[in-house]
């Protein structure tokens, strides 16, 4: 129960982030595509920013999560054509949907069908790759 | 109240994000949007015909919390803390126009993609179902999406999700300057 309040409220959270920020509107996706604002730059480059601040930290700290247990990051696998492949077909489904998979469930509150349409396809997608996984050049 | 009811300004919302990330690695975990299709895929019995599905969910049931949240936190900024749309640069505008798509500046997501008469077309469903099959399969074959790769992955330096992000920008390139033009 208390992991289930904890969750839910980052979520909660993310939930307003993502609105209030307006990354989860196709518009915005659009205007960053066309390079024709700073905004969705500005929120992607300065939570890098942080984050790799933040990242440095704990890991020159060594620090501990909340029930002191160490801290550990799994680095991603090294490769090349995963990463490439799957991040263009990724790409041309986020200009064409306006929307990652975060915004997606954000806009679930908007109680258009087509969201929920949008979620299928997205749950097909992953089906289908786990499908293809071992066919697939990655 | 005017700082809750106005677009939160990027150096805000990027900070935040990254606070978020924060707290989920102190919560053991870490931030990725998109693993949890994965755990739904699993959870609805996909592990019966696919082994990339048959993993413990289990442990994995804490990023559906997440998105419990994320379902209830957007519905209540949408309906209580957003009254203005999106205003977008003038000159996409007129591009959008271009494109038949009016209803920007007055509406969070385009009614012209995304309304139920828009919908219930041949095309403006297949349009909303690819445009999410290739988020989800993209996100998967990439081990990651804009939270996973581009905030996560690039925050701890890595240089696949370089490449993964370089990606992400090169399909949305190409879909918005190369594709839309053919489908709009």
């Amino acid at each position: 129960m208390k992991s289930f309040v904890s969750f839910f409220s980052i979520g909660l959270f993310l939930g307003i982030l993502f609105i209030k920020s307006e990354v989860a509107s196709w518009f915005r996706i659009y205007e960053m595509f066309q390079f024709k604002s700073f905004h969705m730059y500005g929120i992607i480059g300065s939570a890098i920013a942080l984050g790799i601040i933040i990242i440095k930290y704990l890991k020159y700290s060594q620090a501990k999560d909340f029930d002191g247990k160490d801290i550990t990051i799994k680095p991603k696998e090294k490769g090349f054509t995963r990463y490439i492949v799957g991040g263009i077909i990724f790409g041309l489904g986020w200009a064409l949907a306006g929307a990652c998979p975060g915004p997606m469930y954000v806009l679930i509150g908007t109680f258009l069908p087509s969201i929920l349409v949008l979620i299928l396809g997205a749950l097909l997608g992953t089906f289908v790759y786990g499908l293809f996984k071992n066919k697939l050049p990655h | 109240m005017d700082f809750i009811y106005n677009t939160w300004a990027w150096y805000v919302a990027g900070p935040l994000i990254a606070i978020t990330m924060f707290l989920l690695i102190k919560m053991g975990k870490k931030f990725g949007m998109s693993s949890n299709l994965r755990t739904m895929c699993s959870i609805g019995g996909a592990g019966k015909f696919v082994d990339f599905f048959k993993f413990d969910w289990k442990k994995d049931v804490w990023n559906l919390y997440v998105v419990a949240g994320v379902i209830v936190g957007g519905f209540l900024a949408l309906q209580f803390l957003t009254p203005t749309a999106p205003q977008i640069h003038p000159d996409v505008v007129l591009q959008l126009q271009d494109l038949s798509i009016t209803s920007t500046n007055t509406s969070f997501l385009p009614t012209e993609l995304f309304s139920l008469e828009s919908l219930l077309t041949l095309k403006g469903f297949t349009i909303i179902l690819i445009g999410g099959f290739l988020v989800g399969f993209g996100a998967r074959y990439a081990g990651g999406c804009t939270s996973g790769h581009a905030i996560s992955g690039l925050s701890n330096l890595q240089l696949p999700s370089l490449i993964a992000v370089i990606g992400f920008f090169i399909g949305g390139f190409v879909m918005i300057h190369l594709i839309f033009p053919l489908i709009f």
